[in-house]
C-alpha cells in the first residue's frame, strides 16, 4: 500500500464517520424532545456535514479519479464506506443518541488535536477548522450525558443501558492497521492506539459525574474501517442516496 | 468598445463592505471578517473567503453574492478561493459589526464565553437556554430582567 492509497483510506474513515453520524442525528430533526435540543442536534449535523465535505473533497483529490465529495457520498455502496461501526448504530432514545455522540465527540476532538500537527498541511487545515466546532459538540454531549445519567431513576437506567450497548463499539477507534502504519511513518496521522489513554481519562471522568458504570469487558466489534458493516448502514444509504440514485445528477 | 480601468483593491474592499451577511443582514461580509484577501493576479481579481462554520449553509449564498456584486461593478475576471487556515474566529468581527449586531438584538461574542448584557434592556441577569441557537454561530440565551430570549453570537 503506497502513501496515497493509505491517505485515501484514512480520509474516507474520517469523512464517512462524520457523514454517517451527521445523517443519523439529522433523523431527529423535528422529533427531539424539546425545540432547543432539536436545533442543537440539527446544528451539530450541519457542522459534521460541512467537515465531511472537506474530508471527502480531499479524498477525491488524493484519489485522482475526478470523484467529488458528492460522488463519494452518494454513489458508493456499503462495502466502500469506511466509517466506524459506532456511528451507524440506530439512534434509540434521545439519551442513547447523546451517549453515542459523546463517545464519538471525545475521540474526534482528540484525533483532530493530533491532526492539527499533521505533516500534510491540507489535513492540518481541516483539523484546525473542525476542532473549533467539535469543542462545542463535546461540551454539550458531556453535559447531557451527566444530566441524564445523574437524573431520575429512569433516565439513569436508560443511560446505563445505552452505555452498555454502545461501549463494545468504542474499541474500534483505537485499533490500528496497515493504513495507520503508513500514515504514522509519514507524520500524517497519529497511531490510533496513542489516543486511548486520554480518551479513557475523559470518558471515565464524565461517567463518574454521570454516576454511570463503564463496562469492564473491553470486547470490540470491528470492521467498519475496512468496509465490513452492520446491516444498519444499508438502510441509511438507501435513505441518504435515494435521490441521486433515482435522479442521477439532480441538483438544486 | 468599452475600456474598463481596473478597480483598486481599496475600491473592491469598499464594494465588499456593502454586501450583507445573508443570515444577519445588518452586518456586511467585511464586518464578519470572512474576506481574508483581495488581490489582482495578472488580470484576475482573486477574493479569498474563509467559512464561519464548516457546514454553514450561507457559504454558497455568500460566494454567489460576492460574484454578483463584483460583476455588477464591471469586474469580469474574478475567482473565489476558499481558505481554511487560520480558521475563522469571532475576534475578526469589526467593531462596527459588533455594534450593529447588538442593535439588531444579537449579543456580540465575548471572550468570557457568554453575553455581557441583554441586547434588549441592557440587564445582566442572564441565563443560557441552549448551546446552539437559530444558526450554528449562535447560542440561545434569556434575560431574567426583561424575560426576553435573545441570540448570542458564540465565540470561536
Amino acid at each position: 500500500m503506497n502513501r496515497d492509497q493509505a491517505l485515501f483510506e484514512f480520509l474516507l474513515r474520517m469523512g464517512d464517520s462524520t457523514l454517517i453520524l451527521s445523517h443519523r442525528i439529522s433523523e431527529w430533526c423535528g422529533h427531539a424532545p424539546v425545540i432547543e435540543e432539536d436545533i442543537a442536534l440539527a446544528n451539530t449535523a450541519l457542522d459534521l456535514i460541512g467537515q465531511t465535505q472537506f474530508w471527502l473533497e480531499l479524498a477525491g483529490e488524493v484519489e485522482g479519479k475526478g470523484r467529488t465529495a458528492d460522488n463519494l457520498a452518494h454513489l458508493r455502496d456499503a462495502w466502500d464506506f469506511r466509517n466506524l461501526l459506532l456511528v451507524e448504530r440506530p439512534n434509540g432514545d434521545f439519551g442513547k443518541t447523546l451517549m453515542r455522540q459523546f463517545l464519538f465527540d471525545v475521540w474526534q476532538s482528540l484525533m483532530l488535536a493530533k491532526l492539527k500537527g499533521s505533516s500534510d498541511q491540507r489535513i492540518a487545515d481541516i483539523a484546525e477548522k473542525a476542532s473549533k466546532e467539535v469543542a462545542y459538540h463535546v461540551e454539550r454531549s458531556a453535559n447531557t450525558v451527566i444530566s441524564l445519567g445523574d437524573g431520575t431513576e429512569e433516565s439513569h437506567q436508560r443511560m446505563q443501558d445505552a452505555l452498555e450497548d454502545l461501549y463494545p463499539y468504542v474499541g474500534e477507534m483505537f485499533i490500528g492497521d496497515k493504513v495507520d502504519e503508513v500514515l504514522v511513518k509519514a507524520g500524517i496521522a497519529p497511531d490510533p492506539a496513542s489516543l486511548r489513554a486520554e480518551y479513557d481519562r475523559i470518558v471515565g471522568d464524565v461517567m463518574y459525574k454521570a454516576t454511570l458504570q463503564l463496562p469492564e469487558d473491553d470486547f470490540a466489534h470491528q470492521g467498519g474501517k475496512t468496509g465490513r458493516h452492520t446491516e444498519h448502514l444499508g438502510y441509511i444509504l438507501a435513505d441518504m442516496q435515494f435521490l441521486q440514485r433515482a435522479y442521477p445528477g439532480a441538483e438544486w | 468598445m468599452v475600456t474598463l480601468t481596473r478597480p483598486s483593491i481599496d475600491q473592491v474592499w469598499q464594494w465588499l463592505d456593502t454586501i450583507p451577511d445573508p443570515e444577519i443582514p445588518v452586518i456586511t461580509l467585511v464586518d464578519l471578517g470572512i474576506i481574508r484577501d483581495v488581490e489582482w493576479q495578472d488580470q484576475v481579481l482573486v477574493i479569498t473567503v474563509t467559512p464561519t462554520y464548516s457546514g454553514c449553509p450561507a457559504t454558497s449564498i455568500i460566494n454567489l453574492d460576492i460574484e454578483t456584486t463584483l460583476r455588477e461593478k464591471g469586474v469580469e475576471n474574478l475567482r473565489l478561493e476558499r481558505r481554511l487556515s487560520p480558521a475563522w474566529t469571532t475576534d475578526w468581527l469589526s467593531d462596527k459589526g459588533r455594534a450593529a449586531l447588538e442593535k439588531y438584538g444579537i449579543a456580540p461574542p465575548e471572550p468570557a464565553g457568554g453575553p455581557r448584557r441583554c441586547p434588549h434592556c441592557g440587564g445582566d441577569n442572564l441565563e443560557k437556554t441552549s448551546q446552539f441557537g437559530s444558526t450554528p454561530c449562535k447560542a440561545l440565551w434569556r434575560c431574567k430582567d426583561c424575560l426576553e430570549p435573545f441570540d448570542y453570537f458564540k465565540c470561536i
